[in-house]
């Protein structure tokens, strides 16, 4: 085989060996989806954030708009500090969302769900801390409406954000043991008769 | 007896300490020859060809092949769970993390590291190397380090094609022969497949077979006894020692990437 015709095959060794490493990177990873640096990073503490693991979706409406990117401790208030990044495009979520942590499916991974709030734009958060001033609130509510006006300027979650309102993750172990003694004390209340009986015997 | 049995394990352990001190020095100065593949480029493509390219067919068709049985039998699995959407990530996971790096290693071994075992050894058989030697041309950087940078080179590339291969085949057998959604396919895939933590694992995984079947390989050409039955027992030791090596190698590195 002429030194030509080795180098044209080796030349297209190479092209296909890149065409694959790059329709792996493109079609099979996330990299074309979600791409490192850019978005904003904002925080919401939960009080159980088990289940929820590094890299998992953080949606709103069901689309996926960013990810955990951390979970830990928080020795002060002694709560999971979990860390979200927040893709570029999406900087338009209200400053009052909340976050929940759900699963997908039954037995599914958990991911984290947020919800826009009430308000959220700025006409409101005015109107709010007017009604907060009507109202005449206490000295501590008046300095949140003042802070909460100040926020306004955007009211829009941005870099080092926190999300205030949390709900934890549902987990299975709990909810079963509630139930089993709300299951335990009813009986208990309803059967006071059939109690005694059962001891008897 | 039982003198002569220690003697004979003595013996044979100082053997592999020999010969694996004798692999070192090799790999040692075929690096230190890295410089000396400028020069050469030609030598080095020619390398690439027959290490990589004629290797490609192999490569592909089974990685087909692969793919498609990987789809096959995720399907029949997850179908129970109602969760048959979950093919792409399964398939792509499995290949991209472990069956592509390795069966791909595997079959290297078997087609160009015996190949260039057999090509070194008999070299050494018909004393060409002996006598690049007394035209004062290193043996090691004229023959060993094209071949070995060579096959650094393309195990990468071909573990590449197999993964990517091995995913087209099983979307045909998933999406194409058992109706799984197209979209659902391709999305779970990139919702769960990570870019670095998967795909660039499996490459470092692939680099690192490459390595560890070519130095295996030029190194048993090397070492081997110059006669025909030594280039034949040689040409074994290729396969077997580095089908071993991928394998065990394999499994220290899914312990530290995937490990924790």
């Amino acid at each position: 085989m002429t030194t030509r015709t080795t180098e044209i095959w080796v030349g297209i060794f190479v092209a296909a060996g890149l065409a694959s490493l790059f329709m792996l990177a493109m079609k099979v990873s996330n990299l074309s989806a979600f791409s490192g640096d850019e978005g904003y990073t904002i925080y919401a503490r939960f009080e159980d954030a088990s289940g929820l693991k590094v890299r998992s979706p953080v949606t709103m409406g069901g689309v996926r708009i960013g990810r955990v990117t951390d979970i830990r401790f928080d020795p002060q208030q002694l709560v999971a500090m979990v860390t979200m990044r927040i893709e570029k495009q999406y900087d338009t979520l209200p400053v009052d969302s909340s976050a929940s942590i759900y699963t997908a499916g039954l037995l599914g991974e958990k991911y984290i769900g947020l919800e826009p709030g009430a308000g959220g734009g700025c006409e409101d958060a005015d109107l709010e801390a007017e009604l907060e001033a009507e109202l005449g609130g206490g000295g501590p509510a008046d300095a949140g409406a003042g802070e909460d006006a100040g926020d306004c300027q955007s009211g829009y979650l941005k870099e080092g954000s926190v999300i205030k309102l949390t709900q934890d993750s549902l987990v299975l172990e709990k909810l079963i043991g509630q139930f089993v003694s709300q299951f335990l004390t009813s009986k208990e209340e309803g059967g006071g008769d059939a109690a005694p009986q059962g001891g008897a015997q | 007896m039982i003198l002569a049995t220690l003697q004979h394990l003595g013996q044979r352990g100082m053997q592999v300490f020999e010969r694996l001190g004798r692999a070192s020095i090799l790999l040692s100065r075929i690096l230190g020859g890295i410089h000396t593949l400028v020069p050469r480029f030609s030598l080095f493509i020619h390398q690439i060809h027959s290490v990589g390219v004629l290797s490609l067919v192999i490569i592909v068709v089974s990685g087909v092949f692969v793919g498609m049985v990987l789809g096959l039998q995720g399907y029949n699995t997850l179908v129970d769970f109602g969760a048959e959407e979950s093919l792409g990530v399964v398939v792509s996971l499995s290949l991209v993390r472990e069956l592509g790096p390795v069966v791909s290693a595997l079959l290297f071994a078997g087609r160009a590291g015996s190949a260039l075992t057999a090509e070194i050894g008999l070299m050494k058989a018909t004393e060409q190397l002996s006598a690049m030697e007394m035209m004062a041309v290193d043996p090691v950087h004229r023959v060993l380090a094209p071949r070995f940078f060579a096959g650094l080179f393309s195990m990468p590339l071909l573990a590449a094609i197999f993964s990517a291969v091995g995913v087209l085949g099983g979307f045909f057998v998933g999406v194409g022969l058992l109706g799984v959604d197209d979209g659902a396919y391709w999305s779970q895939m990139q919702a769960k497949v990570d870019f670095y933590d998967d795909i660039m694992n499996g490459v470092i995984k692939s680099i690192a077979f490459g390595w560890v079947v070519t130095w295996i390989a030029v190194f048993e050409g090397y070492d081997a006894v110059p006669t025909s039955e030594g280039v034949s027992r040689a040409t074994t030791r290729t396969v077997v020692y580095s089908s071993l090596a991928v394998l065990g190698l394999d499994f220290i590195l899914t312990a530290l990437m995937f490990g924790d």
